[in-house]
């Protein structure tokens, strides 16, 4: 069985490597967002450094909004999905492999990008450090908790935006911890706490969104 | 124990229950709302501090009470849903999500009306202003869901699912919120937090709320009774019903 969720993750990962496009978009979504802000807003350093956590965490959960609504899609247009549910694997293991994938190559990227949007935003190295440990902690939040909700609108023709309104309020308790963190490293204060809670979020929806992914794709499959 | 309930997950016995239940639900809510909301409206002392602007209360606190409630209500129904593979817990959580909403919206627009005179502002970001907009999202999103479906039966699996979601997420929402607030604004606008209220004005307030809650049930079992008619429409019981009324 091992096996088996292995060659998902392999088949996942070859799949998004072969639509680069795809690949590369969401990342560039959060990119231009992240730039609207100093044009938008102000472009003076104190008051980016103000902002710039929230920003670049709301830019986060946006971008993550739409390259989260294909996560199941393919696998349900053409069947697989249901194959899955045949195999006589769990569901639960499959959903989870593939929300880690997922997370793999939506999130690192942004991972990879972060030290230029902390230097957009002219976070100091404190707050950067904060904003990287938030980031690693939150994002397969993100991933977990979206993906119930994806599972849930898979079947739906004009899923995208309802999948946003389903997901934004749920995001907001991790919003709020991952910028009070780095609001807290910019002060130079310890931000355990924050990091901690955001840790206990994650790993109750690690033990858990797995199932309700299950479940959600099985109603999705009628 | 709950042997009792399981008849009800036939649609047609929920039906009649409703219909038993409604004018009764009806009368306690008329009679509770009438006399709480003239007891607190005309008869009530004035506050010391706030005069007679006060007399809001009587509207906002239980709403606002009642539109946690019957968000929790609705969580419930789709647990006692999916547990038990009931199509009509599913039917009555639909029912509820719009009459709770509207209870949200009711106490988000009578606590800005309030804010305005009191604390010189429709919209303060405080913690429970916050905690029940997100509430109001959390309405939303769970209605949309629901409407997204053509096969209403799948989707209320599907909003029944987001219901208990949103219902593991409210705590934290709510200490979430609340932790921000006194990060950002330390004091925040005192209101009305006197730490007794003086029985005089808090027994309209008791009596409103239960005319409230009566109110959310009487409209819950309108709405599921016509839900339950129109997911039925092909059974025999429900053509029967028709032509018994002579609309058919």
């Amino acid at each position: 069985m091992k096996h088996l969720l292995l060659g998902i993750a392999r088949r996942d990962v070859r799949i998004a490597f072969q639509q680069k496009a795809e690949l590369v978009q969401p990342i560039m979504f959060l990119l231009m967002v992240v730039t609207l802000f100093p044009l938008g807003v102000s472009p003076a350093p104190e008051t980016l450094q103000r902002i710039g956590p929230g920003v670049i965490w709301i830019a986060a959960i946006l971008s993550s909004l739409l390259s989260m609504d294909r996560l199941f899609r393919e696998d349900f247009n053409d069947g697989s999905l249901e194959q899955y549910m045949l195999s006589g694997m769990p569901l639960s293991g499959v959903a989870a492999v593939k929300v880690l994938v997922h997370w793999l190559i939506s999130f690192l990227p942004l991972l990879v990008l972060s030290p230029l949007l902390a230097m957009f935003l002219n976070l100091t190295l404190d707050m950067y450090v904060a904003l990287i440990a938030t980031l690693i902690l939150g994002t397969p939040l993100l991933s977990f908790v979206g993906a119930i909700a994806v599972g849930l609108t898979v079947g739906l023709q004009r899923g995208g935006l309802l999948l946003a309104l389903l997901l934004i309020p749920v995001f907001i308790p991790l919003l709020i911890f991952a910028t009070s963190a780095v609001d807290s490293a910019a002060l130079h204060l310890p931000y355990y706490s924050q990091l901690a809670i955001i840790g206990a979020m994650l790993l109750l929806a690690a033990a858990s969104a797995p199932f309700a992914i299950a479940y959600s794709l099985k109603v999705s499959q009628n | 124990m709950w042997k009792w309930l399981h008849p009800y997950a036939k649609t047609e016995n929920a039906y009649q229950l409703c219909l038993t239940l409604q004018p009764w639900l009806w009368g306690c809510a008329l009679v509770c709302l009438i006399v709480g909301t003239v007891w607190g409206l005309a008869f009530a002392p004035q506050d010391y501090q706030q005069g007679d602007s006060f007399r809001i209360i009587y509207i906002h606190v239980p709403s606002a009470i009642l539109s946690m409630s019957t968000y929790i209500a609705m969580a419930v129904a789709a647990l006692v849903g999916m547990v038990w593979q009931w199509r009509t817990a599913y039917m009555a959580m639909i029912a509820m999500a719009p009459v709770g909403a509207v209870m949200t919206f009711i106490a988000l627009f009578t606590g800005a009306a309030w804010g305005k005179p009191m604390w010189g502002a429709w919209w303060v970001w405080d913690a429970r202003l916050t905690s029940e907009l997100i509430l109001l999202f959390l309405y939303i999103g769970v209605i949309a869901l629901y409407g997204a479906f053509e096969d209403k039966q799948q989707g209320g699996k599907a909003a029944g699912i987001m219901a208990l979601v949103g219902v593991v997420n409210i705590p934290i929402i709510h200490y979430s919120v609340e932790w921000w607030n006194t990060l950002h604004q330390g004091a925040t606008i005192s209101k009305f937090d006197s730490p007794s209220i003086a029985p005089e004005m808090l027994w309209p307030l008791l009596i409103n709320l239960a005319g409230f809650a009566f109110f959310i049930a009487a409209v819950t079992t309108v709405r599921l009774r016509s839900e339950i008619v129109l997911r039925e429409m092909h059974r025999p019981w429900v053509k029967r019903l028709a032509d018994e009324s002579g609309v058919a």
